[in-house]
């Protein structure tokens, strides 16, 4: 990876964003099954794969770069589609159960195949996916069609042969995670040790082993002896990507607890608990609320954790469990709505954050269809829109700007515009290259950094 | 035109918040007088206050016939009707029952929603349409629940102010306080688990208008291993021990019917 120096020459800028890939329907097109519920590039950024409310599971693989053309870099293209979950019913409560895929993980590649794991609310499963582009010719005793043959007329033994054929892709269930989670899993984090996982519900945290279905040990419950007493919830949890014995997970009071399980086996009490104090400036009704964290990521590094509230996102420091190192406004103008956010509900929207390869830079949605970069080195930040009228494929995106009265440029948006129906709740970074995957509804945007495709 | 209201008063809460009218922490006497002197010069805070109450309560009270309600948005909000509930009540302007301030708009809001949420039992019995006060004598509960700690207003209770059609009845204030924090407390078990009326609703009348077999059967087998766990969770009051082995027992007849369904 090349490195840039910090700020860089004067004149130039920072990356240059510009659409790749649009996949989805046309926005009347959209039935409320095909919005996209989460996405996830795997450990190369070879694969991206989608989920969606209806409970399938797309695949997207990014064709090898032509050699003859180094600058048009390979397309992602469908690779497979199945169906993960199927709607449910749960008797006792009398409730049906979404299949809407919450959250989805890869698990690190370990031979040809490839595996993932997908969660609703309730059950986690383990898919693998494996190729077929070689078929078995030359039976002895069945024919071209599988029928059995005629055993006077074999006259000779042959050895099958493997004959090359289309490309297949075969997804199959090999593990299904059921019956753990009385509440619902909002996520779930690969072991480094690749053995093990956990699955988060609002409630507790199960640690599972990839092979054994029938038996998860509980290593966090927050659940109290009365119901009555319940004020704080689990919103996201993570495993740390090199120490496998730690882990975090984020509460709707704003905190953060980082865990480690070999401390005991029930880690009710963290080892560190990450909190900012409040403002008493900025107090009000909604003050708990906005803080509720919506989304947790490690650093690639693991050294820092990225956290997402209703306002901000925020760089925690592990060493530093009073504040984060850095805050970043994310639609600050958004605090003087704050009432008509919760009365239509707006204000309970989760967004997810993301990093970079190299951590330098975080990214994460907004309302009106706006995403939001920012340059941790550069202090600079941009807005972004993946709509389908501002990215025409190939031409660079143009940063947008909300204002808030006072001077009007010619393309900002006022704050009353913006359509808060249109929210990009999901994001995913590749790997090591600058290309994003952004969801907004039912449409999947690819974009890709023209200048400076590899990371710095 | 009750919607229009209905923004309108959004939008005076979105000013008022934006003023930074807010909750200042008083340590003494001295300073709730000049507390409440200040609230009291700025007569609108109170019915914003409250019409965000209200508003809370209404996001409570709304259930989703058929998928189970988000969690985390209910805990946050019923601590933000706590955090108002808690303010109002060291203010001393703790009034039962939002007759003051919201007006007719949101009283029939309130009415419409609570009736989405009462069972079909309730509604043959025909119950009269209930407020804040009397929305807890629909659940069953512990009356000698001691709430006084949260809704201890030594200053006297103020008369309530008076507006157009007070169309709850009106009993006595302490014990309506009571009631409220009750209610919000029953809020939260539903949550947890439902009304234990719903599950003999379950079992005696299956609405099939909501799913059909194959989704029922489908959902048997694989839940059923759940259903028995969650049911022995949810179940853990003693009130509700009859129907926790009649569920049971329930449970194995369906398990026994599907076997066969199956098989055949």
């Amino acid at each position: 990876m090349s490195h840039k120096q910090a700020g860089g020459p004067a004149g130039e800028s920072a990356a240059d964003w510009c659409l790749y890939q649009l996949n989805g329907a046309a926005e009347f097109e959209v039935s409320e099954a095909d919005i996209i519920s989460t996405v996830e590039f795997n450990h190369t950024g070879e694969l991206l794969a989608t989920g969606d409310k209806g409970g399938r599971v797309v695949i997207f693989q990014r064709e090898p770069e032509s050699k003859n053309e180094p600058y048009n870099q390979g397309e992602y293209n469908v690779y497979s589609t199945f169906q993960s979950h199927e709607p449910e019913f749960d008797y006792l409560k009398s409730l049906e159960i979404e299949e809407k895929i919450n959250k989805i993980k890869w698990l690190p590649q370990q031979n040809a195949a490839h595996s993932l794991l997908s969660t609703n609310d309730k059950t986690i499963k383990l898919w693998k996916i494996t190729e077929r582009d070689k078929r078995p010719e030359g039976y002895n005793l069945k024919d071209e069609e599988g029928k059995l043959k005629d055993l006077s007329t074999v006259t000779s033994l042959q050895v099958p042969v493997l004959k090359p054929m289309d490309l297949m892709v075969e997804v199959t269930p090999r593990r299904i995670f059921a019956n753990g989670h009385t509440y619902h899993v909002n996520s779930i984090s690969v072991n480094s040790d690749c053995e093990t996982y956990m699955s988060a519900d609002d409630l507790r945290i199960n640690l599972w082993h990839l092979a054994i279905t029938d038996r998860s040990f509980n290593i966090v419950d927050i659940k109290p002896a009365n119901m009555e007493d319940l004020t704080e919830v689990i919103t996201a949890s993570e495993f740390h990507p090199h120490h496998c014995n730690l882990f975090v997970y984020s509460s709707s009071k704003g905190s953060l607890r980082l865990c480690d399980m070999r401390a005991s086996a029930l880690c009710d009490k963290h080892s560190k608990l990450y909190e900012e104090p409040e403002d008493p400036s900025n107090r009000s009704f909604f003050s708990e609320i906005i803080s509720s964290v919506s989304d947790v990521k490690f650093s690639h590094s693991g050294r820092y954790m990225l956290t997402r509230d209703y306002l901000t996102v925020k760089v925690w420091d592990l060493n530093m469990e009073t504040k984060p190192v850095e805050t970043y406004q994310v639609h600050d103008y958004l605090r003087s709505k704050l009432c008509s956010l919760y009365e239509n509900d707006c204000i309970f929207d989760k967004f997810e954050c993301a990093w970079n390869g190299s951590d330098s830079v975080i990214m994460t949605g907004a309302y009106n269809n706006f995403f939001r970069m920012f340059d941790r080195n550069t202090k600079r930040d941009v807005t972004l829109e993946a709509s389908r009228e501002s990215s025409k494929p190939r031409a660079i995106l143009k940063p947008r700007r909300v204002c808030v009265g006072g001077k009007r440029r010619k393309d900002d948006i006022s704050v009353d515009s913006l359509d808060f129906t249109k929210k990009i709740l999901h994001t995913a970074w590749h790997p090591t290259e600058n290309i994003i995957a952004i969801a907004a509804t039912n449409n999947l945007y690819i974009f890709q950094d023209k200048v400076n495709s590899e990371m710095h | 035109m009750g919607e229009e209201e209905g923004v309108h008063q959004t939008q005076l809460l979105d000013t008022m918040f934006v003023r930074g009218l807010k909750r200042k922490c008083f340590d003494g006497e001295e300073d709730v007088e000049g507390t409440l002197a200040g609230i009291k010069a700025i007569p609108s805070y109170n019915l914003q206050r409250q019409s965000l109450l209200d508003m809370s309560l209404v996001k409570l009270q709304l259930c989703h016939m058929l998928v189970e309600p988000n969690l985390c948005r209910s805990v946050l909000i019923a601590n933000t009707v706590r955090q108002i509930q808690e303010e109002m009540t060291q203010d001393g302007t703790w009034q039962m029952i939002s007759t003051q301030s919201t007006g007719q708009t949101s009283l029939d809001r309130l009415v419409s929603t609570d009736i989405l949420c009462r069972s079909s039992r309730e509604q043959a019995e025909g119950k009269h349409v209930p407020g804040y006060g009397t929305l807890s004598k629909d659940f069953e509960g512990d009356e000698g629940q001691d709430s006084s700690e949260t809704m201890s207003t030594a200053s006297s209770v103020q008369a309530p102010r008076n507006l157009q059609g007070n169309v709850w009845e009106m009993e006595n204030p302490q014990e309506n306080k009571g009631n409220f924090q009750k209610s919000l407390d029953q809020i939260f078990e539903t949550l947890e688990n439902k009304s234990p009326n719903s599950v003999e609703d379950l079992f005696s009348e299956v609405d099939n208008s909501y799913y059909d077999l194959d989704t029922m059967l489908t959902g048997m087998m694989s839940n059923t291993k759940m259903g028995h766990c969650d049911g022995l969770e949810t179940f853990s009051s003693p009130t509700n021990t009859a129907s926790n082995s009649n569920c049971k027992s329930d449970l194995n007849e369906l398990d026994h019917i599907v076997e066969i369904l199956v098989e055949s």
